[in-house]
């Protein structure tokens, strides 16, 4: 009697071994398909995992070589030695150098990238940037720069359960319409990250990315931006994407609805269904 | 919001035992407001025991939430309109006003969406 084939689905993970700012560093990269590269940027607090639909998705991975990495510090990616004796911070500089030495690394030519809430602000840094090294830019749920509602500190303080206040605080970024088994594996996802993870990306969110003043300087000529942001976003809404788009000439902008912060996982056939048409046109 | 507002609140929480459990080690008194009505909320390791219907006049109680009964209607629809649809949100617009001493709610902030929720899908369950 021969047992059934393993069900694999087609990504497969491996770490990687390179340098950021001069610091050795091990991250994990899980990648599917072939043609034109695409690296796939997490939301902060959270890690590669949200694309998992995107990795097994038969269609995008006929014509796309989809990739996503685990940031320092998050998912099965290490932080780097000494991370124990300071803060988790991070900045723009830090965040760009990050996907640049990946891109460099991997040995890719002008990938498509496509980065979700954190990712979807530094699409616009390296659209300023290194727009040349791109094909197209992709940004979910992009905003040029965000204001804090809340204290960030009650994300990491010894008297709250860091997981279970980080997933508790994301939970309602997630569309009401959502799957009720991909809105939970997305909270599930804030509740594993490390202590002082998210708050930590979200200093590069509130505080330090901040692009308003520089994004007119945009030439999608070079390099094509698109943005996709779900309606139910109260953090980086369709009204702040729509702001963002205004001041950029050439740039394209699609509000989804019936998704909120996270679309890769929180609903991925309905993110699926708006991101293919944006994919077929940059594939040409 | 409906007639009845929070007040059969303890009913629905208490026969909720996966919420009683995730609240196991929360005591805290909760002021609620919808407008001009208010409710204080006493709850004892995840069981309210008790919810007592204002006007108070000199009332103690650790964090307070308050909106107005058409944004505690609007949170309650089967599929709120964005901005609506979650405590948090609904404080970033001004919706909603979280105050106090915030360390029980941030501590048990699952159990405070779910259980603020509670009233929304009781009322969707009598229409059935």
């Amino acid at each position: 009697m021969s047992a059934a084939a393993p069900r694999f689905e087609p990504a497969v993970g491996r770490y990687l071994r390179l340098d950021i700012a001069g610091r050795p560093h091990r991250l994990y990269v899980e990648e599917a398909g072939s043609g034109i590269p695409l690296l796939c940027l997490h939301t902060a607090g959270a890690d590669s995992r949200q694309y998992r639909a995107l990795l097994d998705d038969a269609e995008t991975l006929a014509r796309f070589r989809v990739i996503a990495f685990d940031l320092p510090w998050h998912g099965k990616s290490s932080p780097p030695a000494g991370w124990h004796k300071g803060e988790y911070r991070l900045t723009s500089r830090l965040y760009v150098d990050t996907i640049m030495a990946v891109v460099d690394a991997l040995g890719l030519e002008r990938p498509v990238c496509m980065g979700c809430s954190i990712g979807g602000r530094i699409v616009l840094h390296l659209a300023l940037e290194h727009a040349a090294r791109f094909r197209a830019l992709i940004g979910l749920e992009s905003g040029a720069h965000a204001e804090p509602y809340y204290d960030l500190d009650w994300l990491h303080r010894p008297d709250v359960h860091g997981g279970e206040v980080c997933g508790a605080m994301i939970s309602g970024l997630i569309s009401p319409t959502a799957p009720e088994a991909e809105r939970w594996e997305t909270i599930w996802h804030y509740m594993q990250g490390g202590p002082g993870v998210f708050k930590g990306d979200l200093y590069f969110y509130t505080a330090d990315g901040d692009v308003r003043a520089r994004v007119a300087e945009i030439d999608t000529r070079v390099c094509p931006l698109y943005f996709l942001t779900g309606e139910y976003d109260y953090s980086a809404t369709p009204e702040i994407t729509r702001d963002l788009a205004a001041r950029i000439p050439g740039a394209e902008v699609t509000i989804m609805q019936g998704l909120g912060h996270f679309p890769p996982s929180e609903d991925p056939d309905r993110f699926l269904s708006y991101l293919r048409p944006v994919l077929a046109r940059i594939a040409g | 919001m409906g007639e009845r507002g929070f007040d059969g609140l303890a009913g629905l929480a208490n026969a909720d035992a996966w919420l009683v459990h995730r609240g196991r080690f929360l005591d805290t008194t909760v002021l609620l407001e919808a407008g001009e009505r208010s409710w204080l909320v006493r709850i004892h390791q995840g069981r309210i025991e008790a919810v007592d219907r204002g006007p108070f006049a000199m009332p103690r109680w650790t964090f307070a939430l308050r909106a107005s009964p058409q944004a505690w209607a609007a949170f309650w629809q089967p599929v709120p309109p964005p901005g609506f649809h979650d405590l948090i949100a609904m404080a970033k617009t001004g919706a909603l006003r979280i105050e106090g001493d915030l360390q029980p709610f941030f501590a048990n902030l699952r159990y405070f969406k779910e259980l603020l929720a509670l009233p929304g899908a009781a009322a969707r369950g009598r229409a059935q």
